[in-house]
């Protein structure tokens, strides 16, 4: 049987995919992390249910959503709600498993800006969309999986501005500052798959993608990363790759290029 | 029963400058544009918008500029303009005043309007940014009387000592919404998922509502479940079909991909931008020729929904 070559961005989503279980529920963020869902949902967990911010709740969606707000996430839906009803009773209320994002900047900890870079705020260098949803996200689901293109101007030590808590600097700094979530699981990038130690929340490389190496990792990330314990990611499949490419996204809307 | 029927531009009239604005919708959805293009024509300035997760519709009006300052979570037509250029570029040049939320903390404060709280708790926002570095300086929010006293207090719950953010209750001079029904008396249907639009209108002085469709009263009170925001709270209804375009409406039709990234290319440039709203704003007198301009037609058709999904199954689309 002919093994099928895969994009990076193709890893990546896969990879994401794969950190979800069956029966949970996914909170997800506009563009790659919906992918990341509908692949989840179409290989190994059927019955995951996902949630978007602007109301659809539990769709069995038929084509890709261009964001959280597209009629698209209705299809098939258990429920047509609104951010009332989302936010306060499925977020807050803590019946999220996994919140699914990305970010334009992610530092050591985890802490994601979608809001500004540059060093003034009020006077940036180039002004992003906004938290939307992510920060909400980020302090209210179980876990959070990110992903990113990995590139070292994203990954800098510290973001420039902090939209979406991580593990804030490290060690028990999330709890204390009350937030009741649990905290970034695993970052997925077109390199590999970063995650975090207990106790130090410290990151580490869990594994790179094939043809990528813990070198190239280092190289392209702006703080220190212990790759002792990497290893290889597992190629996708030849069914995560049709499924992905057939079904999630035919019209070659992320996938192409 | 009292009718609220007005023609969009006697609605626009009601819509003075300097108002503070909600406007309905989410991202790529459900933005009564058709109103704020009047409201563009009609040389309105000064507003003060409350938004959550706005698209182009806001973007534009910024352009335009008719808005002195905007509180918002997010400005983006999701990944088909990834950045409104707009809020881009005002921000970075300093011509616009704005406050960053995130989508629930500004759920909250239109939650709060509605009910007729002060505040509202909120466990978003720990631990960000948002609650460090304020966007609008201690001086403005005083020399402004629509800016609330401060952004946001960090408390310790009186109860269980736990760590929770207030945030202040917003309270809007009009809601501007479009749906897909409404009764001449201003009886609201909403279909697909109703965003935060019935907290925004209940948290709004005034509510001037456009509309997909106009039914009788009684035809929508047959189905009251269905209903979402009661005439007593309406002030005015404006029957504007397509009314959302470029914007989609569940049931009705589709976004416009090809239009909103013609918008989003345009908008980059300030030449661009004078150019879109000299062809699609200033350069029609009505939504008539609004939507001859954008493909008459042909391309209205092509958005329709398809029955059973409530878009365009089979739309083309690509990002920007």
């Amino acid at each position: 049987m002919k093994i099928l070559q895969h994009s990076t961005t193709e890893i990546m989503v896969v990879a994401a995919a794969r950190e979800i279980a069956d029966g949970e529920v996914v909170f997800a963020g506009t563009g790659l992390p919906i992918l990341g869902a509908m692949l989840a949902q179409r290989m190994h967990a059927p019955n995951c249910d996902i949630v978007f911010e602007a109301g659809a709740v539990a769709p069995r969606m038929l084509h890709l959503p261009m964001s959280v707000g597209d009629s698209r996430t209705l299809f098939g839906a258990a429920q047509a709600a609104g951010l009332f009803d989302v936010f306060n009773y499925i977020l807050q209320g803590g019946r999220v498993d996994v919140g699914f994002l990305g970010g334009a900047q992610i530092d050591r900890y985890g802490n994601l800006n979608s809001t500004a870079l540059g060093p003034d705020y009020r006077h940036p260098k180039v002004r992003l969309p906004g938290s939307g949803g992510s920060a909400d996200v980020s302090a209210l689901s179980s876990r959070t999986v990110i992903i990113a293109r990995h590139e070292k101007r994203r990954f800098p030590e510290r973001v420039d501005y902090r939209t979406s808590p991580g593990w804030l600097v490290g060690g028990n700094s999330r709890e204390r500052a009350g937030i009741p979530g649990g905290g970034p699981a695993a970052v997925v990038t077109t390199l590999g798959v970063i995650k975090y130690r207990p106790i130090t929340r410290e990151p580490y490389l869990a594994s790179y993608h094939p043809g990528a190496t813990p070198l190239n990792v280092k190289a392209e990330t702006g703080f220190e990363i212990d790759c002792s314990e990497a290893v290889e990611t597992s190629a996708p499949s030849n069914d995560e790759l049709e499924i992905l490419r057939r079904v999630v996204d035919p019209e070659g809307i992320f996938l192409r290029g | 029963m009292q009718n609220k029927l007005l023609e969009l531009t006697a609605a626009a009239q009601q819509i003075n400058s300097g108002a503070s604005l909600a406007i309905g919708g989410f991202t790529s959805q459900r933005h009564p544009t058709a109103l704020l293009r009047e409201l563009i024509r009609q040389k309105r300035k000064d507003f003060v918008v409350y938004a959550h997760s706005a698209g182009s519709e806001l973007d534009l009006l910024i352009g335009a500029g008719c808005v002195r300052r905007v509180e918002a979570a997010y400005l983006a037509d999701g990944v088909l303009a990834p950045i409104a250029p707009n809020w881009r570029r005002f921000i970075e040049s300093g011509e616009l005043e704005f406050e960053d939320y995130s989508n629930a903390a500004m759920m909250a404060r239109f939650t709060a309007g509605a009910m007729g709280l002060p505040f509202f708790p909120t466990l978003s926002m720990l631990g960000t940014d948002m609650l460090e570095q304020d966007g609008l300086s201690p001086e403005s929010r005083e020399r402004d009387p629509e800016a609330a006293v401060c952004k946001a207090v960090l408390m310790d719950c009186p109860f269980s000592k736990r760590k929770v953010v207030l945030v202040p209750a917003i309270t809007t001079d009009f809601c501007l919404l479009h749906v897909q029904k409404a009764s001449p008396a201003g009886l609201v249907r909403i279909e697909g998922q109703e965003f935060l639009d019935v907290q925004m209108a209940l948290a709004s002085r005034r509510v001037i509502v456009t509309c997909e469709e106009l039914v009788d009263d009684e035809e929508l009170r047959r189905e009251p479940e269905r209903n979402r925001i009661p005439s007593f709270a309406v002030h005015g209804v404006v029957h504007v079909p397509f009314g959302a375009h470029p914007h989609g409406v569940h049931n009705y039709y589709d976004y416009d991909p090809d239009h909103l990234i013609l918008y989003n290319n345009s908008a980059e440039t300030e030449d661009g931008l004078v150019r879109y709203l000299d062809r699609f704003v200033y350069g029609v007198e009505d939504q008539a020729s609004y939507l001859n301009a954008v493909g008459g037609r042909v391309q209205l058709e092509a958005l329709k929904a398809h029955s059973g999904f409530g878009y365009n199954p089979k739309l083309r689309r690509r990002v920007a």
